[in-house]
């Protein structure tokens, strides 16, 4: 059995301008020591499904379909039994350090208390853990540093912080929202060994959502990009990056900036990201695919195996072939280089 | 000792520029010393007609200070800056309106730098509205919807609200605004920073066309060094509040001297799974220090990898190396 | 693509300014409608209801001195001690609470903006100093001063208004002083300043249009308190002179003979009442209206 199942995920958020669908139709399997990185940008429904989760949606926003966690499914539990699996077996961090912490309470108190809950120790037990815990993440002086107040750490060290409460109970899957997007890039690259390393140390599984596919490729065994609150691609890594097999997938690889680009223009998606109240009836990139065809706004593609690799899932109506010879055609007009 | 490419006189030069912050000292005592946030220490470049500077550094190393410094929107504490040949450092404020005509300014947040109660016309004209007031009002209404059809925007939009706007056309609206003066330099603070990955390359894509067109000159100043690569023929390094490496692009892409420089590179994330797990960190260690407690000597010798004791004697100034690169290391 | 989007029309919205979608969100507040409806009633009423009912406020009935409320002797709110028709009375009186109200508070909402947006973009030296003085303004007693003013410069019409306006500003100066403050520093007044605006056209083109969402809530709080205060002087006897009346001067009147004919408190009390709950929730509705974490 799968540490963590998730199937036909949905969100919808009942707004004054009518349903929200943020998010369609989201499957994947997790498994231990396994990470999943969920790529996508605004709008893409990333942070609502894993919110959904977590049980931390909006009053006004609804979960449908199944998140199985050792078979029990955390859609449908009462909050109380949510309680002893949140914080404890799923972990989460997420993006800005400064608002995620509580400014009133030391780091200390912050951390003593996720124990005490779980785990029952008390508080002597729980500070001795916690101190544990920040040396594990490579905070200096973490004995005299665990009374200060978050607003006494930079940044990264209130990472490390967030990092060091979620791993206190040593939960079997870690979901990180975006957890280094506020971070300057040299303590982004800290961060994000460190959690190489955690991963190999407790065996956590992963499961970390970004907008930057660098972070994706470092770290990420799987891959799912989303669009609109709906899968476009999902599979290996490799896969996904090497043989982009979506559109969206392979114009975004190919609008990435890189430091060995050329000088020429760099490849634009054209449009902007989609309005999540007035989404057509049929894939959700259908307004900004140069290659998409009359029924592509009209009928929603099917999500299946792909024809080249059986370990690739697409949404698309367009053969494999007509993806990739479509790039090249959109890259010449476009006059980039390949 | 500035790597210029160009002989022609430089459109901007800036010399030993600084930006102290008197900081309140922590005790109320009156005779307590009052300390000093540096946040540009000791800047200095050219800027060339039709040249592009790229500024990268991280959070605290002052970009954006200098920026807003160039153009008189944050005072100088000390240095010079020349528009034109022109020292701007305590000029009186109608010379340096007469300078706001050719240098302009694009902002990070697209929607926070748009008046939220104007409508896309009256922001885009307002330039227009400021300097040149004698133009009748159809001439202005052209010359507005003729900038708002090149940046890529529709004539449907025009009496709308920035709020009913994506990032992406936000930051077109600002670019307008910006060129619509025909300025010759644009200062361009993190205009990309915001945007989704897709609309990146359309906003770069759009100033390059636009700087070809109009002949501008840039200061792009960001954090992500792949983004700067594309758009700049010259990149300065800054790191709190002074340059690290001064080179042009392809001699700091291809062989960064600086230890900062080299850090700053190999920490990029690369978009391609068997690189990245491949390559070879240079991290750093430590955190920031404080802007306002700098290290004594070299700022960066608290978390360089290469720090000896002679870096903490004395500033190291910025060097030519070879033709167009300066650093400011002992190493070198 | 282009045919794409032509086929895809819902797409496409019409422009919505913010203060239409405003608009729009107090239009749905049920409580704020219906309180909009019964002031402009109250108002209606005041206006037009002393021409058009038989009696006049100050013609004493001698056959109905204290009679009750009732409909043959068209007195419909019966009369006071002194055989004064008291619907018409409530009436008029109403047009005076309301008109010092409508008065003394636009003046003092003026005075507050044009202190608190100097204060505020001027700062330094200056906006210390004019704060001080609103700090001194909320420390003096303002019955003991409206007493003196009243006993030494009589009870005129105007003196009400002003001492009214003299205590009131300080709130509106405040507010507007600290979302100046905070506007001053928003990106697009850096863009302005960037551009070459004028400082002047920045205030009046940048900063007052983005302030009146404030103004406009803290101006429907500062009415029922104007009116209050006004009703406050009138009870103590320092209000408006007779035989002109407000709702303070009748609730005084009808608060002396209470046990015996209560009817004349209940009615001018009602309505000062109903007036201040009207302007309650239409602030409400405002403010929520103009939240601007709704747009």
């Amino acid at each position: 059995m799968h540490l963590m199942e998730v199937k036909q995920l949905g969100v919808q958020f009942q707004t004054p301008d009518g349903v929200v669908n943020a998010v369609n139709g989201i499957g994947f399997t997790l498994d231990r020591g396994k990470t999943l990185g969920i790529v996508g940008e605004s709008g893409s429904g990333k942070s609502q499904s894993v919110l959904a989760i977590m049980g931390l949606l909006a009053a006004n926003g609804r979960a449908t379909g199944e998140v199985l966690y050792h078979g029990k499914d955390l859609i449908s539990m009462p909050t109380a039994d949510l309680n002893r699996i949140r914080g404890n077996r799923v972990a989460m961090i997420f993006q800005d350090p400064m608002t995620s912490l509580n400014p009133y309470l030391t780091v200390e108190r912050q951390m003593t208390e996720v124990l005490e809950f779980h785990k029952g120790m008390s508080r002597k037990e729980a500070r001795a853990k916690a101190i544990q815990a920040l040396d594990a993440v490579k905070m200096p002086e973490a004995a005299r540093r665990i009374m200060m107040y978050p607003h006494e750490f930079s940044g990264g060290m209130r990472q490390r912080v967030m990092i060091a409460m979620s791993l206190l109970c040593e939960p079997d899957v870690l979901i990180a929202d975006e957890p280094t997007t506020a971070l300057d890039v040299t303590v982004q690259a800290q961060i994000l060994i460190l959690m190489r390393e955690l991963q190999r140390d407790f065996g956590t599984a992963i499961v970390m959502i970004t907008h930057d596919l660098g972070v994706v490729a470092g770290l990420c065994d799987e891959v799912m990009v989303l669009y609109g609150g709906q899968v476009m691609e999902q599979g290996n890594a490799e896969a996904i990056f090497y043989k982009p097999s979506h559109p969206y997938t392979a114009g975004l690889l190919a609008a990435v900036p890189r430091l060995e680009g050329s000088d020429g223009p760099m490849l634009a998606i054209p449009g902007a990201p989609p309005n999540m109240a007035r989404l057509p009836a049929g894939c959700p990139f259908t307004e900004r695919c140069s290659m998409a065809l009359p029924r592509c706004g009209i009928v929603r593609p099917v999500f299946g195996t792909a024809a080249h690799d059986a370990h690739v899932l697409r949404a698309c109506h367009l053969p494999i072939e007509d993806v990739t010879q479509s790039l090249l055609r959109l890259k010449a007009e476009q006059g980039v280089s390949v | 000792m500035t790597g210029a490419i160009q002989t022609a006189a430089p459109l901007l030069m800036v010399r030993d520029l600084r930006v102290h912050f008197t900081i309140r000292s922590e005790s109320p005592w009156p005779w307590t010393p009052t300390r000093a946030l540096k946040a540009v220490d000791g800047v200095s470049f050219d800027l060339h007609a039709g040249e592009t500077l790229g500024i990268v550094g991280e959070s605290g190393c002052g970009k954006s200070t200098l920026a807003r410094a160039l153009l008189n929107l944050v005072p100088l504490t000390d240095g010079s800056v020349k528009w034109h040949g022109d020292e701007m450092r305590g000029a009186s404020p109608q010379a340096w309106q007469a300078k706001r005509k050719s240098v302009q300014m694009i902002f990070q947040d697209p929607l926070a730098s748009l008046d939220p109660r104007m409508t896309v016309a009256q922001i885009i004209g307002e330039p227009l509205y400021t300097h040149s007031p004698e133009l009748s009002t159809t001439e202005h209404n052209e010359r507005v919807l003729a900038m708002m059809l090149r940046v890529g925007l529709t004539e449907q939009q025009i009496n709308r609200y920035p709020h009913e706007f994506s990032g992406g056309q936000c930051q077109r609206i600002g670019i307008a605004r910006a060129l619509i003066l025909k300025p010759q330099v644009v200062i361009c603070d993190e205009p990309v920073s915001a945007l989704d990955v897709s609309i990146q390359a359309q906003i770069i894509n759009l100033l390059k066309e636009l700087q070809a067109e109009m002949g501008l000159a840039l200061v792009f100043i960001a954090h992500d060094l792949a983004v700067v690569k594309h758009i700049s023929q010259r990149v300065m390094v800054m790191y709190l509040g002074r340059a690290m490496e001064v080179a042009s692009k392809h001699a700091l892409y291809d062989t960064p001297r600086h230890p900062y420089t080299q850090a700053l590179l190999s920490a990029i994330p690369v978009p391609d799974p068997r690189l990245e797990r491949a390559k070879t960190l240079q991290l750093l260690q430590g955190d920031l220090p404080s802007p306002i407690n700098q290290p004594s000597g070299c700022v960066f010798r608290t978390r360089c990898p290469k720090a000896v004791a002679q870096c903490a004697q004395g500033v190291p100034p910025l060097r030519q190396l070879t033709g167009q690169t300066l650093s400011a290391c002992v190493f070198d | 693509m282009n045919s794409i989007i032509e086929q895809l029309p819902h797409l496409v919205s019409p422009p919505r300014s913010l203060w239409s979608d405003a608009r729009r969100r107090f239009l749905r507040n049920k409580a704020a409608i219906v309180s909009l409806g019964v002031l402009a009633l109250v108002c209606l009423a005041c206006m037009i209801g002393p021409w058009v009912l038989p009696h006049a406020f100050d013609s004493a009935d001698w056959e109905s001195m204290s009679a009750a409320p009732s409909f043959t002797n068209s007195h419909f709110w019966g009369t006071d001690d002194a055989g004064r028709d008291l619907l018409v009375r409530c009436l008029i009186g109403g047009r005076v609470s309301l008109t010092v109200g409508l008065l003394a508070t636009l003046s003092s909402v003026t005075l507050g903006i044009v202190w608190g947006a100097t204060a505020g973009f001027v700062g330094g030296k200056v906006d210390a100093f004019m704060m001080r003085i609103v700090d001194m303004m909320y420390a003096i007693p303002y019955l003991l001063i409206a007493i003196l003013l009243v006993t030494i410069l009589g009870r005129e019409f105007y003196l009400v208004v002003i001492t009214i306006t003299v205590f009131s500003w300080m709130d509106m100066a405040r507010v507007v002083r600290g979302q100046t403050l905070s506007l001053r520093s928003m990106e697009y007044v850096e863009a302005a300043r960037a551009i070459g605006v004028s400082t002047p056209r920045i205030i009046f083109r940048h900063i007052v249009p983005n302030l009146l969402g404030v103004v406009v809530i803290y101006t429907t709080v500062t009415v029922p308190g104007v009116i209050l205060t006004e009703s406050v002087l009138s009870f103590l006897g320092l209000g408006i002179q007779e035989p002109m009346t407000s709702w303070g001067v009748l609730i005084q009147d009808g608060a002396k003979t209470m046990e015996a004919t209560p009817w004349i408190l209940l009615f001018p009390a009602g309505l000062l009442s109903i007036t201040l709950y009207c302007f309650n929730y239409i602030g409400d509705g405002l403010r929520d209206a103009l939240d601007p974490k709704e747009r």
